[in-house]
Order: C-alpha cells, then structure tokens, then sequence
C-alpha cells in the first residue's frame, strides 16, 4: 500500500512539473503583459516595475526562479493586487470558496444520489420522469441562470435572503443552491443509469432466487456497487467546485478564489495565474489519488496493492 | 456497512464547512438604527491598493477620498481649495509653493499631520524601488523624474523642503500652473509615516493601520464590506453628517441594481445599459459628466487612412446622435471635438464651449463629397477595412452600427468587425496591427493637456502614427508657460490640428449613470470618476 502511494505520489510530481512547465511558457506567450493599459506607462517608470519584479531577467532565469520559490511554497508577489502575494490571495480566497463548494457537493450528494436510485427503482413510472425532469433542467440550465432567478424571486420579490454578498450563513444558501444545480443533476443520472445496469447484473438474479430481503439486496449489492461512478465524478467535482466557481461569485460578489482563475489571465498577472494553477492541479491530483484509493475500499473487484505481494 | 461510512464523512464534512462559513462573523448588512445616519455605496471592483502612492483606479481613489486628504481639493469648479494645507504662496515665477498645513489638521489616531509626512509621502511614491504607476504625477517637482530614473539616488535633491513642522516648501522643475489641482489628487496624499514604516507592503491591507487624515476612518473590512465611521480627529468634521458609511464591492452590475432596488444601498457605481431607460423614468437614475471620450483611431500608415479626406470622410458620415438615443444611451453627447466639456478656460468658462465643434454631426453631404475626391465614389472601390475592438457587447453593438452607418451613408460595403481579449487588443494596437481601432481616454487631471499632450509624435498613447511638427512645438510651449491665457491659446490651436488633420473620429462623450436614492444628498462626484462622502447626509 505505501509502495504505491509513493509510486502514486512521484508521478503527481512529474505531473505537477509538466503543468507548471506549459502553463509558465503558454502564458507567457499570449500577446500583452501585466503592466499594460489603454494609458501607457512612460518607460522608465515600466522599467521600475519590471526590475521590481524581476520580468527584465531572462526568461529561463524566471523559470529556474519559479520553481525554487515553488518548492518552498512561496508563490510570489501579485502584480495587480500590490501588497499582497498569491498566497495571501489563496490563503483568503480559499477556505471562503471551499466552504460554499463544500455545501453545494453536500447538497449535489444528499438530493443527487437519492434521486438516483429512486428513478432507477421506480424506472417509468412517475418518480423517475419527475427525477429525470428536474435532472435535465439542472444539467441544461447553466449556474448564472439559476443564480439570477434565484436572487430575483427570494431576494427581490420575497426579502427572504439579501441578494449578495458574505459573512452570515443566509448569504451561503442562494450561491450553494445555485452551485450545486449541475453537479446534482449529473449526479442523479449518473446514479440512475449505474443503478440500472447493476440491477440487470447476474449476481442480482442470484440473490433474488435466493430469496434475500428486497432492502437487502437494493442496499447491500445494488446500491455499493452502482456508487462508483459517482465517486470517480466525486474527485474532479471536489477540486472544480472547492476552488470557486467564477460566475457564481461574481454574481454574489463572494469573495473566494473562483474570480482569480479567470481574472488573472486578463489581467497577465503571471504569478496569480501560476499560483491558482498550481494549488488547482494539487488538489485535482490528491482527490484523484484519494479516489483511486476509495475504489479498493468500496469495490472488491478492484485490488490496487496487492498484485505483487 | 462502507457506504454508512461515507454518509457519516459527508455529515461531518456538511457541518463543518457550515460552521466554516457561519464563521464569518457579522452580517455585513446594514443594521439600520433609527438614529444613526447609514449610507451604503457599492464601488464596484474590489480595490487592488488603498496604498495612496501604488493605486490608479477609480474604486480605490474613492475609497481613499473618504480617509485621506491632500493639501488642496478641488471644488465642483475643478479650482483648488484649502484642505489639509490652510493656505500658500506662490513666488512670482510660479515655480516655488509654500504650503501651510492647519495646525489643527491630525491623523486618525490623534497625531498632528506635518509637513514630514508629506514630503515621505511624496519620496516613497518617486522612490524607484516603490515602482509606483503614477510617480509621474510627481515629475514637475525638482529632480523628481531624476530620482525616479535612478539617475540621482539622494532623495534630498528633490525640490521637496521640511521647513518646519507644518511648513512645506516645494520647488518646481518649470511653472506649473496645475500644480495646486495636482495636490489634490490621491498619488499626493500625506501617509502616517510611523505606520508605513512599520510595514511598507502590508499596512494599507488591514483596518487597524490604515491611519488616514480624512473625514472618515475605516472601522472594519472583511468580505468585500468595509464599514466606515466619522473620523473624530479630522479638522473640519462637522460638515461631516452621516454616522456610518458602508462601500460594497460588487462587481456584477445586475446584482448591483437588484440590491439597490432592494434597498440594499443607497447608490450604486454604474447602471446597466439595458436598464436605462426604465431607471431614468422611475426617477432612480442621476447622470454625472464624466472627463472621457470614446473614439475610433485611424492607422494612418495604412491605405486608405493616409489620405485625410478619408478620414474625414468616415468621421462625418456616422450619426452619433441616433447611436447615442438607439444605442449607447445614459445622456452621452455627440464628440464634435477631442475635449470634452467641463474643463476649465482661462477665465473659467467651458474649454469645449468656447472651442465650439469641428464639424456638423452625420453631415453626410460633405462626407459623400470627400470620399468622391479620394476617389471613392459612393463607396466604388473601397478596399476592405475593419474594426477592431476588445471584446465587450457594449463595444460590440456600437461597431455594428457604424459599420451600418458607413454603408448607408457612404456606401463602403465591405467593412469587417473583429474583437481581441483586452491584451491582446492593446498589442495590436500598440504594433499597428489594425486599421480602425475603439479608443476610450479618461483625463488624468482636470486640464485640456490631459487629453492633448497625448497625440504628439511618437508618443505611446498615440497608436495612430499621425504627427505633426508645429501640433508638437504648441504642446512643448503649453507645458513649459506659466501663462493660463497663452496655454489655453495655444491648447485651442492644437485641438483646431488635430481635429484637421482627423488621425481619431470623436464618437461621443462619457457621462457617469449611476442610481442614487433620491432622499441621499450632497453627495460630491468628480469629473475623473472619484465620489467624496464628507458633506453627504440622507434627508
């Protein structure tokens, strides 16, 4: 097992290098640069800032320079927000974005996954069209949709929640519901259809013919092994939503990291977009690894250690 | 029994990133007292520096309004008043200021403003390891532009003299008769010296040190919410009325008016364009001018933009007013001229009124008339042009209608339109990679120079390879003369080149709609964007 963790771990690191490597020359070579506006600077005072920030090095020293600071988890300064460095950015950002995506993968899992196995047991009858009604809504009706209604009818329309902004539980339940429509969706058809296949699994037949409680088998042998699918969604679902989404929070006008992925480039603020790729591909590679592991605790068909032992 | 595993993981980690947010703390919301006085305002984007000396947008400017003070400001005029300095002398020349600071004028936490914490001010923001985008703001002063060059590293060179506690003597490099408007202006305020030192990067990201010598101090800021309170040690704080004052960093437009039409604020930073009209008629909508010109830039390297008739040509056959009532709305003007209105003149009259227009909006005859004498009659053998713009629906919509414009009117057919993310878009411009580009020019201090210096030969900001010789020579004397009446003169004159000469087809001027209660008033906003609370109260 630790064999493999840290087979697992070293190819997260040749992975974590290689997308550090093209994101830091792909950026570089999109046209403009971080000090540019339609007011141009005058020179010598674009001279100040690029030595300040060291982008009058040679480009390879940049680099080099990168990845030493990257191992020691310092990822610079901002160029846009003076003052602060990308990890202050994230530091902030972070745990505000990762609360709200932790309560929207809660409420994709608690509505999707029942859903799911509803519409699967009750396949053609009406439970199972009004699921997979509401499930093709969630998945065709992108966030900014769902958010806008939702501010417009609660908050405009009923004063029951304010409209926007953080810091008091009430301000997390429009942005959490609105985050999770899509996941919940996708979750419940995912559910659904791996509920059906399994239930046309042989092994079912078996514990029928056996004459196993009902309860028994949806639970015990359908359910455990219909989840997988979901779990596999489960890792990049986290990393996607824990992060921030983009849309969401500027229309809330939360405060979470979701804004900086996309910000970032438009403003050429290199050392905010090479931070938020950066923690982004961590947690995409550890979820992953933890999902891998989760396999060989749910599933018994899977064995990841022990082919050589 | 694994799945019951999960079900309690996902319980345990449900409550936690609960009690994660519910962590928060207050609700940021106003908690509406009966008997204090709350104004909350959302300026938008949340700002990137408060450091007075780092900044250059418009959000953090207003922010810093509200807890800082220059020497001067300027009034609905754009005259400089007394501020934080009670008054000053100008030797003959107009090359040396004294100022006198109040003697009563202090920080927020008590201590005296003097004339040291000016003058560290003005070092740190010229101080080239600082790299400051705005340091230039500070060039007239005496050896500024050296030091901030490197070339001289004593910072006691700069015509910058501590005369005593509350005397500050500057010297100029050359008469500038902007000077005392430039003392108001945020690259200029005085910083609490201790504070700053006591951590240069760090001190204008938090509450507690953010020590300012305005009319309000900051209570708290958290969660794109900073809360301000009268600041008890500002000179003149009983023109001060409101108790407290709330900004909100909203950047989504729609959400903006959502909470302001849910009395969520008081006034809003902009208005959405779609939304206009109905504001204007529910009485919501205030329209302040605003010192901007949008325009189209001509490569005049290019065929056919190096022949001026063409140019001409194009700028005359569009009609801004009917893009302005169908399109861009929120009580633009026409741009007849460069300049836009509310600058002062010589004898403090408009600067746009007294140059008058350059041309008659959509005359579509003269404009016919000189494409024909290009050699393109009613549009027969035009090459192929295009317009290039960022990507933006709003910049979108009006290249869609010139482009209709210019094919109705004139008969150019083949016109194409091409969008850039803003980078991009700028490159190209900057390379002359395009034929007509979108421009947009906000001034940077209430002076015509502002918008004329620009356009000299080989100037950065002038991406339409257009120069002239005799345009330069006028400039390079409006910047070095001292004489208001000759400046303005000469600032007429340029504007009367370049308008011949057409390298830029003005399309409209800016105005700033913005919502506003209608019981929220005194309320000051500024030509350059900036809105200053001090004298505001809700009736």
């Amino acid at each position: 097992m630790t064999q493999y963790i840290l087979r697992r771990i070293a190819v997260s690191l040749l992975v974590l290098w290689v997308i550090v490597t093209v994101t830091f020359f792909l950026m570089r070579i999109i046209p403009g640069g971080p000090f540019q506006g339609e007011k141009k600077l005058p020179p010598e005072i674009r001279k100040n800032i690029e030595e300040r920030y060291k982008l009058n090095d040679p480009l390879l020293k940049q680099y080099g320079d990168y990845l030493t600071n990257l191992i020691h988890w310092d990822l610079g300064p901002s160029f846009k927000y003076k003052g602060q460095t990308v990890n202050d950015i994230i530091e902030k950002g972070f745990p505000i974005s990762a609360a709200l995506g932790g309560i929207a993968i809660m409420i994709s899992l608690l509505v999707g996954i029942p859903a799911g196995i509803i519409s699967a047991l009750r396949q053609g009858r009406w439970p199972d069209y009004l699921a997979m009604f509401f499930s093709t809504i969630g998945i065709s009706v992108p966030s900014f949709i769902l958010a806008t209604l939702l501010m417009y009818f609660i908050s405009y329309k009923l004063h029951l929640l304010p409209s926007a902004l953080w810091g008091s539980p009430k301000h997390v339940i429009m942005p959490a519901i609105a985050l999770s429509g899509l996941p919940t969706a996708f979750i419940a058809r995912l559910m659904r259809s791996s509920m059906l296949e399994v239930l046309g699994q042989d092994y079912i037949k078996t514990a029928r013919a056996k004459g196993l409680p009902k309860i028994v088998i949806i639970y015990r042998h359908t359910i455990k092994n219909a989840i997988i699918p979901v779990v596999t969604y489960l890792g990049p679902l986290t990393a996607a939503i824990l992060t921030g989404s983009f849309v969401v929070e500027n229309i809330f006008a939360i405060p979470g990291l979701g804004k900086h992925f996309v910000t970032s480039i438009y403003n050429r603020d290199y050392t905010v977009i090479m931070g938020v790729t950066v923690f982004y591909s961590i947690l995409l590679v550890t979820l992953n690894l933890l999902v891998d592991l989760a396999y060989a605790v749910i599933d018994p068909r899977i064995k990841l250690f022990e082919a050589k032992e | 029994m694994h799945i019951k595993k999960l079900v309690v993981a996902l319980v345990v980690v449900l409550s936690m990133s609960l009690v994660i947010a519910g962590c928060g703390g207050d609700k940021p919301e106003a908690q509406v007292d009966s008997q204090e006085m709350v104004v909350r305002y959302n300026v938008g984007t949340p700002p990137e520096t408060i450091d007075p000396a780092l900044s250059t947008g418009i959000p953090e400017a207003t922010i810093q309004a509200q807890i800082f003070e220059g020497l001067t400001r300027l009034d609905e005029n754009q005259i400089p008043q007394p501020a934080a300095a009670e008054s000053w002398e100008v030797s003959d020349d107009k090359t040396v200021y004294t100022f006198h600071i109040r003697k009563d004028a202090k920080w927020s936490n008590g201590d005296p403003v003097t004339a040291e914490d000016f003058a560290f001010a003005w070092e740190r923001a010229l101080n080239p390891a600082n790299a400051a985008d705005y340091a230039y703001q500070l060039y007239n002063i005496k050896n500024a532009a050296a030091y901030n060059k490197g070339e001289i590293t004593d910072p006691s060179q700069l015509g910058i003299e501590v005369v005593d506690e509350k005397t500050l003597k500057v010297t100029l490099e050359s008469p500038a008769v902007h000077f005392l408007s430039l003392t108001a202006f945020h690259t200029l305020y005085p910083v609490h010296k201790a504070t700053v030192e006591a951590d240069p990067e760090g001190w204008s990201l938090s509450a507690d040190t953010l020590i300012g010598n305005g009319a309000f101090k900051v209570e708290k800021w958290e969660n794109n919410v900073m809360e301000f309170v009268p600041n008890e040690n500002y000179w003149n704080k009983d023109v001060v009325k409101i108790d407290r004052l709330i900004f909100t960093m909203v950047e989504n437009e729609n959400t903006e008016l959502t909470m302001f039409e849910n009395d969520e604020l008081d006034m809003t930073h902009t208005a959405p364009l779609a939304e206009l009209e109905r504001l204007e008629t529910e009485g919501k909508l205030k329209i302040y001018p605003y010192l901007g010109t949008y325009y189209y830039i001509f490569n005049t390297q290019k065929k056919p933009f190096d022949d001026v008739r063409v140019r001409k040509a194009l700028a005359l056959a569009i009609d801004r007013q009917a893009l302005i009532d169908n399109v861009v709305k929120g009580g633009r003007k026409p741009a007849l001229a460069f300049v836009p209105y509310g600058l002062p003149d010589m004898d403090g009259s408009d600067f746009r009124e007294n140059g008058g227009t350059y041309y008659k909006d959509a005359d579509i005859e003269t404009a016919k008339q000189l494409l024909a004498e290009a050699g393109y009659p009613d549009g027969k053998g035009f090459p192929e042009i295009e317009i290039l713009y960022n990507t933006s629906e709003s910049h979108k919509i009006v290249a869609e209608t010139i482009q209709e414009m210019w094919k109705q009117n004139l008969g150019i057919t083949n016109v194409t339109l091409t969008n850039q993310e803003w980078g991009v878009y700028l490159n190209s411009r900057d390379e002359g990679d395009f034929m007509v580009a979108r421009a947009g020019w906000i001034g940077d201090y209430p002076d015509p120079l502002t918008f004329l210096d620009m356009w000299t030969t080989g100037n950065g900001n002038n991406n339409t390879f257009w120069g002239s010789e005799q345009y330069d020579r006028l400039i390079e004397t409006v910047r070095n003369s001292s004489d208001q009446k000759e400046r303005m003169t000469l600032m007429h004159q340029a504007e009367d080149i370049l308008m011949e000469n057409m390298p830029i087809m003005p399309i409209y001027f800016y105005t700033d709609p913005v919502c506003i209660k209608p019981n929220l008033k005194g309320v000051k906003k500024s030509l350059l964007g900036e809105v200053d609370f001090s004298e505001a109260y809700l009736e």
